[in-house]
C-alpha cells in the first residue's frame, strides 16, 4: 500500500502585511500576536488539526525568523508527525533557477514536490491572515460530493463592503459562473475567503501551465482561478457561516481582538470542542495587586497588574504599575507600563516600555484613530504620543 | 559534574492525606498552574541534570499524565531524559516498598544503567529553588561521602509537631534528630535532598539488601556519622515544606508575596506541563485584589487574597477570600467562600456560604458538588 494523505494543506504565510505598519517591521503577518495568547497563524493551523488535516506546508518568505521559531516542530498543534506534520517551506535555490515566491500560485508551484510526497487527492490552500474557526473537513466533503475541481470558501459580506473583496457570482446550485476582483458594482455579496480546495491533478495542471506563461502574475485570485473558470472546470462556492475576519489592517486587527471581549463575545476562543492551540509561554499565573482594577478585559499568565485595566487585552508577562491606566487597548507580551502612565485606544507591541506618567493615544471618541507602538521601543517618562500616531522608535519627552 | 536525579514522588504522602487520596504528593496542584513535582524536576533541569528517575508507589496515574514524555521539562531525550519508575513487583516479594531504601532496591537497574558519577535524590514535599550543581560542587570541595541539604527554620515558623533536624559542627553533621520535636530556637531542618556518588549509593543499596536494612536516615545516615563524612549544605533561599494541609495552604498564600513569587517564578524557569487554555477573562463586575489567577478563568465576582487555578469560573455576586480554588472549579452566583481549598472539578451551586479559618482551612474534595 502506498502511504498517502487524503488532503494536504498549504498555508501562505509569506505576506509582508505592510498595512499593519509598525507591527510587521520585522515579523511576518501570520506571526502577529492576537487575543493575548495567540498568533494569527494559530487559527488556520488549529483549524487544520481540528479538521483532521495533519500535513501542512507553511510557505514563508518575509521576515520568517519569529514565525519559524514559533512553529518549530509543530508540537503545540500536535503536528510533530513521523509522516506528515507541519513543514516550513521557504524559497530555495534550484539547479536551473532560484526565485523568491513571485505570487501565491508560484509559491505553491515551487513546492509541488512537497505536495507530491504525500500523494494527496486534494490540496487545501489557506492564507495566514484570517481569524476564524472553520471545519475544513465539511468543505472537503462538499467539494467531493459536488465532484468539483476547485471549491472556494465564501462568506456573505454587507453590500457596502462587497467592493473590497473578491466576489463570487454563483448559480443556484452553488457553482461559480463569474469571479470579480473588487468589483465597483458587485452583483453578489458572496466574498472569497481566500480558502481553496483543489483536486490535486487539476491544481498541478494549472500551476504548470501558469508557470510557463510569462505574462502571468502567478496569483491564485488573478490568474489560476479565472483561467480554470474559462476552461470550464467545475468550480463551487462553499458558503461559510460564522465569524471570519481578515486582519490585514490595524483597524480590523484591533476590532477582531475586541470581538473577544464581553459576556457574549462575537468570537469565542474558549470553546473546548474547537480548541485553538498555540505555543504557550512558560509563566506563572498572573497576579492582580491590591490597587488594581480589572474591567471587561482579558489577561494572560505572567502579568503583574497594579493599575487599572478596562476593555483591554493583555498578553503574557505584561507589567502594569500602580496608577497606570490601560483603556480600550491591546498590550502584547513583555510590555512594561510604569506608574501613572495612561494608554488609550492603542496597540503596544512586544517588549516596549512606557515610562512613568507617559500619555499614549487618545480616546476613541477623538476620532484620531488607533495609536500603534512597535516592539522593543522605549517611551520616556512624561512623554506624549498623540492619538493615531504610528511609532517605531524611542519617544523622548517633548519630541514625538 | 554530571549527576543523575532521583525524585521520590510518594514518600511523604501521609503529610496531606486529603490531597493524595487521588494522586501522589508529587502531583498535588500548587500555585495556580503547577504541581509539586515541577519544583524538584525543574531544579534538576536548571542544575544541568538531564537523566531523572521518578520513583512512584501508588496512585501515580495523574503523575504519569503530568510528566508524560518529559518534553515540557526538555527531558524527552534519546540519551537520558525522565523515566517514571513504578514499583517493581516480582513473584517472590509482591508487597510494596515501605521505605526510601526499599524503594531504591527496586531501581537498581536504573542506577546501574546511568553513567553519571553523582546522584541527587530529592522528594516532592517542598516548594523551593535549589541549585543542585552548587550542592555537588560543595560536596566535591568537602571531599564528602554524603551531603544533605538543610534549611534553617525558626521554631515558630515550623508549625508541625516533628521534623528531622541536624546538629552541625564545621559543616559536618554530628547528630541526627529523627522526627523529633523542634528543641532549638532555630533548627537545621532536613530538606530531603541527598547528594553522593552514584557508586556509593549503589553499594549502600546492595549492603542494605544483604543486611536487611530499611531506613536511609536511621540505618545509613545516623549509623555512619563517624565512619562516613556526612556534610551539610545550607539552602538559603525560600523554602516551604508541604508538611500538612495547613502548610500547603500557607505555602500557596506565600506566593502572593511579591518577593517570594519573584524568587520562585521570576526567571520563568519552573517548568510544568503545558495545557492550552484561553486567556482569563474579567467581566464588568469583577473585583480582584492580591490574587494569583491562572489562564482559562472567567471572573465575574470578587476575588481577594486567593490562588485561582486554570479554568475556574467565579460567577457574579460571588466573593472568594483567602482561598485556593483548583482547576475546573465552578462557583455559582452569590456564594461566599473564605479560607476554602477546593480540589479539582468542584461545583459550588448558587448562594452557598462556606468558611474555614486561616488556621484551619476547609477542604472540599475532588469532584464534589455542594
Amino acid at each position: 500500500m502506498i502511504r498517502k494523505k487524503k488532503c494536504v494543506a498549504m498555508l501562505l504565510a509569506g505576506g509582508q502585511g505592510s498595512r499593519l505598519y509598525a507591527l510587521t517591521n520585522n515579523i511576518a503577518k501570520p506571526a502577529v500576536s492576537f487575543g493575548g495568547k495567540y498568533r494569527i497563524i494559530d487559527f488556520p493551523l488549529s483549524n487544520c488539526v481540528n479538521s483532521g488535516i495533519d500535513t501542512v506546508g507553511v510557505l514563508t518568505q518575509y521576515q520568517p525568523l519569529i514565525l519559524n521559531g514559533y512553529i518549530g516542530n509543530g508540537q503545540p498543534w500536535d503536528l510533530d508527525r513521523a509522516f506528515g506534520g507541519v513543514r516550513i517551506l521557504s524559497p530555495y535555490q534550484g539547479k536551473n533557477s532560484s526565485d523568491w515566491y513571485k505570487g501565491t500560485a508560484n509559491a505553491i508551484y515551487q513546492n509541488l514536490r512537497f505536495i507530491n510526497q504525500y500523494n494527496p487527492d486534494y490540496v487545501l490552500i489557506l492564507s495566514g491572515d484570517h481569524i476564524y474557526k472553520m471545519n475544513y473537513a465539511l468543505m472537503l466533503n462538499y467539494h467531493i460530493l459536488n465532484g468539483a475541481d476547485c471549491t472556494i470558501a465564501a462568506i456573505n459580506v454587507p453590500m457596502k463592503e462587497a467592493s473590497r473583496f473578491g466576489i463570487l457570482n454563483t448559480n443556484p446550485d452553488g457553482s461559480i459562473y463569474e469571479f470579480e476582483e473588487k468589483p465597483k458594482k458587485p452583483k453578489s455579496t458572496l466574498a472569497s475567503m481566500g480558502i481553496y480546495i483543489f483536486s490535486t491533478q487539476k491544481l498541478c495542471k494549472y500551476l504548470e501551465e501558469d508557470s510557463l506563461n510569462p505574462k502571468s502574475s502567478n496569483d491564485f485570485g488573478k490568474d489560476i482561478l479565472p483561467r480554470m473558470l474559462a476552461q470550464g472546470e467545475k468550480m463551487m462556492a462553499y458558503e461559510f457561516e460564522g465569524y471570519w475576519k481578515d486582519v490585514g489592517t490595524i483597524d480590523s486587527l484591533f476590532e477582531a481582538n475586541m470581538d473577544l471581549l464581553g459576556d457574549n463575545p462575537k468570537f469565542d476562543v474558549t470553546d473546548n470542542a474547537w480548541k485553538i492551540q498555540s505555543r504557550s509561554p512558560l509563566a506563572p499565573p498572573h497576579y492582580i495587586g491590591d490597587s488594581a482594577k480589572t474591567d471587561n478585559s482579558i489577561i494572560m499568565s505572567g502579568c503583574e497588574i497594579f493599575g487599572t485595566i478596562e476593555n483591554s487585552i493583555l498578553a503574557s508577562d505584561v507589567t502594569v504599575k500602580k496608577g497606570a491606566i490601560i483603556r480600550n487597548s491591546i498590550i502584547m507580551s513583555d510590555v512594561i507600563i510604569e506608574e501613572d502612565a495612561v494608554v488609550e485606544y492603542s496597540i503596544i507591541d512586544e517588549n516596549t516600555v512606557i515610562g512613568k506618567g507617559a500619555k499614549i493615544g487618545e480616546d476613541k471618541s477623538s476620532k484620531k484613530g488607533i495609536t500603534v507602538l512597535s516592539r522593543n521601543i522605549k517611551v520616556d517618562a512624561g512623554a506624549t504620543v498623540e492619538g493615531g500616531a504610528i511609532i517605531d522608535k524611542n519617544v523622548t519627552k517633548g519630541g514625538n | 559534574m554530571r549527576a543523575v536525579g532521583i525524585i521520590f514522588s510518594n514518600i511523604h504522602d501521609h503529610n496531606v492525606p486529603e490531597l493524595v487520596r487521588v494522586r501522589t504528593l508529587g502531583s498535588i496542584p500548587f500555585g495556580g498552574r503547577y504541581r509539586l513535582i515541577d519544583f524538584p524536576l525543574s531544579n534538576m533541569v536548571n542544575s544541568g541534570i538531564d537523566t531523572v528517575g521518578i520513583i512512584t508507589k501508588s496512585n501515580y496515574q495523574s503523575l504519569m499524565d503530568h510528566v508524560g514524555s518529559g518534553k515540557d521539562w526538555d527531558l524527552a531525550r534519546k540519551d537520558g531524559g525522565v523515566i517514571i519508575l513504578p514499583p517493581y513487583g516480582d513473584t517472590e516479594s509482591s508487597s510494596l516498598y515501605t521505605s526510601r531504601l526499599e524503594a531504591l532496591k527496586g531501581i537498581t537497574s536504573f542506577l546501574f544503567r546511568a553513567d553519571e558519577e553523582y546522584v541527587v535524590m530529592t522528594d516532592c514535599d517542598a516548594v523551593c529553588r535549589i541549585n543542585f550543581s552548587e550542592v555537588i560542587e560543595q560536596h566535591i570541595r568537602n571531599h564528602a561521602d554524603i551531603t544533605l541539604v538543610y534549611k534553617k527554620l525558626h521554631k515558630d515558623e515550623y508549625k508541625e509537631k516533628s521534623a528531622t533536624t541536624f546538629d552541625i559542627k564545621d559543616g559536618r553533621i554530628i547528630n541526627v534528630n529523627y522526627k523529633e520535636k523542634l528543641h532549638e530556637e532555630i533548627c537545621n531542618v532536613f530538606t530531603n535532598v541527598f547528594v553522593m556518588k552514584k557508586s556509593l549509593l549503589q553499594s549502600i543499596v546492595m549492603d542494605s539488601i544483604s543486611h536487611n536494612k530499611r531506613y536511609f536516615m536511621g540505618d545509613v545516615i545516623a549509623a555512619n556519622l563517624d565512619s562516613m563524612k556526612i556534610m551539610a549544605y545550607e539552602h538559603k533561599g525560600f523554602y516551604a515544606g508541604i508538611t500538612s494541609l495547613q502548610a500547603y495552604y500557607d505555602s500557596n498564600m506565600k506566593m502572593l508575596d511579591h518577593d517570594i513569587r519573584n524568587e520562585i517564578f521570576g526567571d520563568r524557569s519552573v517548568f510544568t506541563k503545558i495545557r492550552d487554555s484561553a486567556p482569563t477573562k474579567y467581566g464588568n463586575s469583577a473585583i480582584v485584589k492580591n490574587s494569583m489567577i491562572a489562564d482559562g478563568c472567567v471572573i465575574e465576582g470578587e476575588v481577594e487574597n486567593s490562588i485561582i487555578f486554570r479554568n475556574v469560573k467565579v460567577a457574579r455576586g460571588t466573593v472568594v477570600k483567602n482561598s485556593i480554588i483548583m482547576q475546573n472549579t465552578v462557583l455559582g452566583e452569590n456564594c461566599t467562600l473564605n479560607c476554602i481549598i477546593t480540589d479539582k472539578n468542584v461545583v459550588i451551586t448558587d448562594k452557598k456560604v462556606l468558611s474555614g479559618s486561616e488556621n484551619h482551612p476547609f477542604y472540599i474534595g475532588k469532584g464534589i458538588m455542594i
